[in-house]
């Protein structure tokens, strides 16, 4: 049923070959606006990372032993996202308690995170392209480092940017398109070492 | 805030519009640009989205809680989207194969929570649908130049028809990603200029 691809191989690939944000435009609206600091990048990133992989683990069980048994299939939306917006809120709930510097690091990113299509398209990709368990944790583990990879870059180069003569209709948003665009194209040249599509 | 319907418009379609202002909701609809019959059908479920969203939003914001609007609204796209994701499958089978996870990712379009946070929680239900329509056809005509540009170079074809002569070497970069993210940011560079051009005029 799950295809044949070494968990490993799925990994490296959802970060670099088939990075979501770069490749899959998964992500994005967050992506532009936050990616103006470093430091926020970083956190929104671990944040990222993180729920997925939680989010993605739990969207595979019900979907496997609850929405394809009772033949739901139709309600995935529905339920992937209200999976996603309780993770969100019980992670917010659970960081508050065990740990204030973390959650003053990352508490006020966790809302974004919940209409965050990366989020859902990972979970959306391994219902289609029907991953195994073990196969969906290495591809969401990769997608989120691929994102908090590509957030990280992308906000240093903006620092650098900051300096750089663009011409006033470029400025903002259309100059951050064109670096992503230029990140795109390096990130592409990776996919002759490894492809999965 | 009563504004009139073709001020709504023009707002919507040039002013602040959803793309090139506002930065919204292009995650879910870039990965299909190099395609026009694709993009064509993803704007349209997503105006229909849109709008209906509005109108339910609008009609039901005094019963709404504030605390749980959020989550409210998210099921209300979900309930949409479902609609929109069984008619495509039920019609254009093809088509809905294609867009795989796309149709699914209308939920997350910042767009539409945008619209229905800022527009259908403070107007009536036919204003807001007006809106809603009017935000996806802003959104519609901007990807569609992309889409157009993109089909055009990358297979020579428009709507799935061979337009370009036999000898005309496809460009491959403009069926990958990258090219999305080039002709948005110089979409959003002329835009842009144009728009400072007429500031500056005025003053």
């Amino acid at each position: 049923m799950s295809p044949d691809i070494n968990p490993f191989v799925l990994f490296f690939a959802s970060i670099f070959t088939s990075n979501i944000l770069l490749a899959n435009f998964l992500g994005m609206c967050s992506f532009i606006s936050i990616s103006k600091d470093m430091k926020s990048s970083n956190g929104l990133g671990l944040a990222v990372t993180v729920v997925l992989v939680l989010t993605s683990m739990l969207n595979w069980v019900i979907l496997k032993y609850v929405l394809i048994p009772l033949d739901l299939l139709y309600l995935r939306y529905i339920i992937f996202i209200i999976v996603i917006a309780a993770t969100v809120q019980v992670l917010e709930m659970v960081i508050d308690r065990v740990s204030p510097a973390l959650y003053m690091a990352l508490g006020i990113f966790l809302p974004l995170i919940t209409v965050n299509c990366a989020i859902l398209g990972v979970a959306l990709f391994m219902q289609i392209r029907s991953y195994s368990f073990i196969q969906t944790v290495f591809f969401s583990a990769g997608s989120g480092l691929g994102w908090w990879l590509a957030i990280l870059a992308l906000s240093a180069i903006q620092k650098k940017l900051l300096k750089a003569p663009v011409p006033a209709g470029l400025k903002g948003p259309g100059i951050t398109l064109i670096t992503i665009g230029f990140m795109a194209m390096a990130f592409i040249g990776f996919s002759g070492m490894l492809s999965v599509q | 805030m009563a504004d009139s319907p073709s001020k709504i418009l023009k707002e919507n379609i040039w002013y602040s519009n959803p793309v090139f202002i506002q930065i919204l909701g292009i995650c879910s609809t870039l990965a299909v640009t190099n395609n026009l019959i694709n993009t064509v059908i993803m704007t349209v479920g997503l105006m229909f989205v849109t709008g209906f969203t509005n109108v339910t939003v609008s009609l039901l914001k005094n019963l709404i809680p504030r605390k749980v609007r959020m989550i409210v609204q998210t099921l209300i796209i979900a309930f949409y989207v479902i609609i929109v994701d069984i008619l495509l499958r039920a019609y254009l089978p093809d088509v809905s194969k294609a867009l795989g996870p796309y149709v699914g990712l209308i939920i997350t379009n910042c767009i539409i929570m945008g619209r229905a946070e800022a527009f259908a929680q403070s107007n009536g239900p036919l204003l807001s649908f007006w809106d809603g329509i009017t935000s996806g056809l802003g959104y519609m005509w901007v990807l569609m130049i992309i889409a157009f540009v993109r089909e055009l170079l990358g297979f020579g074809t428009l709507f799935g028809m061979s337009v370009l002569p036999e000898g005309f070497t496809h460009w491959t970069i403009m069926v990958m990603a990258p090219s999305a993210f080039f002709l948005l940011g110089t979409f959003i560079w002329i835009s842009k200029t144009i728009m400072l051009k007429n500031e500056g005029g005025r003053k």
